[in-house]
């Protein structure tokens, strides 16, 4: 009887703990909305280096970097982000259901996207470009591609453009970007493609450097945009005030200075971007 | 949800999902039926080796079994399945297969070592007392009536196989969640996506369970 008991507790603690897990949320106390109020929970990645990773308690790079300065401009410290993470099939969702209130999270603008949520900006312009090893000059854009071995994420934009696009070549896809790396530095896979930012990132970590390099010119056109609530013109505006201010004002440029300088990276055509108008 | 089902070729994603189950599920009947032998063996050694792989395959996440078979064996060590000429998603189609069949095998022979201790004692020491030898005993007593007692638990470990080969998208194989993943992608990941693929498995899957429930009762060993 006493085990018995013992188990049926031990299974609704466990039970509890699971829900927990699901809510996602950090136990900030007092939900806030959009703008205004005291703290502003802020979606990102937490696994991409260079743009949005979480190292600890510490959160870094250039979607954190534009959060931070977004979030200030509509009064909140950097001390009242609640930063969650925001994997990229679950965005639309933690839009709609406001566990977050604004996403900085390699979010491309889309039609289908824009069904769902609204963007502000876009604040970055990517490319879907390739990284290979340092070594490698076989490599030198799209165009030389033929034969050779790609390595991508399961069923991601960049994937599904090379194998549309490019039937000759062949396709390694893996559940993360840091899976293809190892198997690109001795050499079984020839390049790695995805977005140039989410490459120049990695190439930037230090137990990579020197050993990786972007080929080429970005091949496609990703805009960045700050995913929200759909419908929130009010809030659009701002946050699309505020990154005009950044870009205006060097801080856009620091940031990317900061995050991907150190693997050589400039910037595609057309960045800085100005803002599309809100609806 | 129309336009979603025109538009990817869900089917042929769910076929991939089918021949996966296939060569998985008799890989790891083979392994496991092995296994199951050694576990119930007399000789000291091979018991504990078999136990061994059990504790050690059922254990590690099939995650890391399947990432270790193609980023560890395939390109790191750069140990191939096919010839050096064979594309692609051949070596991973096969690789995919070998990683399933590891994992499942020490289930199978779980369900098998139950199978074996629904046979009573009697029959074993009955085969042994008319002069059969362990091999005989093994294959014309215990293992036809093991399988006949031990075949509700295979179907469990065969529905699980075969949603478990959803994993194999991590490591490029394009079955349905390496499509669910896609179209999450490019359409946004909606309920309705949620629900066609949900339902594929249900088809594929609710059959299995209902067909081997009716077989474990038909062929359930009179005693």
């Amino acid at each position: 009887m006493f085990t018995r008991r013992l188990i049926a507790t031990a299974a609704a603690a466990g039970m509890a703990l699971t829900l927990a897990a699901c809510g996602g949320g950090t136990g900030t106390p007092g939900s806030t909305d959009g703008a205004g109020g005291d703290g502003i929970k802020i979606g990102i990645k937490f696994d991409q280096p260079g743009l949005g990773l979480r190292e600890g308690n510490e959160y870094t790079g250039f979607d954190v970097e534009v959060a931070k300065y977004v979030a200030q401009e509509l009064g909140h410290a950097e001390g009242d982000i609640e930063w969650i993470e925001s994997p990229s099939a679950q965005r639309e969702t933690l839009i709609e259901t406001d566990q977050v209130d604004l996403i900085f999270a390699t979010y491309s603008i889309t039609d289908s996207r824009k069904e769902r949520v609204s963007f502000a900006g876009p604040y970055f312009i990517a490319g879907q470009g390739l990284l290979v090893r340092a070594d490698d000059s076989s490599i030198t854009g799209q165009d030389t591609l033929g034969g050779k071995k790609l390595c991508s994420v399961t069923g991601s934009t960049p994937a599904q453009k090379i194998k549309d696009a490019y039937p000759d070549v062949e396709l390694q896809e893996f559940g993360t970007y840091s899976e293809c790396l190892p198997a690109l530095l001795n050499g079984t896979i020839d390049a790695v493609t995805t977005d140039d930012t989410i490459l120049a990132g990695f190439a930037a970590q230090e137990q990579y450097a020197g050993k990786l390099k972007l080929a080429g010119e970005p091949f496609t056109t990703e805009n960045y945009g700050i995913g929200l609530k759909k419908g929130d013109v009010e809030l659009c505006e701002k946050v699309n005030a505020a990154v005009t201010k950044m870009v205006d004002e060097g801080a856009w440029e620091a940031a990317i200075e900061k995050t991907l300088g150190a693997a050589d990276y400039t910037p595609g055509p057309g960045n800085p971007p100005t803002p599309a108008a809100c609806s | 949800m129309l336009d979603i089902l025109a538009r990817y070729d869900i089917v042929g994603a769910f076929w991939m999902t089918i021949q996966l189950s296939f060569w998985a599920a008799l890989g790891s009947l083979v392994l496991g039926t092995i296994l199951a032998i050694m576990r119930v063996s007399p000789v000291a050694v091979l018991q504990k080796l078999g136990a061994l792989y059990v504790n050690v395959a059922r254990n590690t996440p099939l995650t890391l079994i399947l990432v270790f078979c193609v980023l560890g064996a395939f390109y790191i060590l750069q140990l191939s399945l096919a010839p050096a000429s064979a594309p692609l998603r051949t070596q991973i189609f096969l690789w995919a297969i070998v990683g399933l069949s590891l994992y499942h095998a020490a289930f199978v022979c779980e369900a098998l070592r139950s199978g074996v201790n629904t046979v009573p004692v009697g029959q074993a020491e009955a085969a042994r007392a008319i002069g059969l030898t362990f091999t005989q005993s093994l294959s014309q007593v215990i293992l036809p009536q093991a399988f006949r007692g031990a075949i509700a638990p295979l179907g469990s470990v065969l529905i699980a196989l075969i949603k478990n080969t959803t994993v194999a998208s991590i490591i490029g194989s394009q079955e349905a969640s390496a499509m669910m993943k896609t179209i999450i992608e490019n359409e946004t990941g909606s309920m309705v996506v949620f629900f066609i693929f949900a339902l594929g498995f249900v088809i594929l899957t609710l059959p299995i369970g209902v067909g081997f429930t009716e077989l474990s009762r038909r062929l359930a060993v009179k005693r």
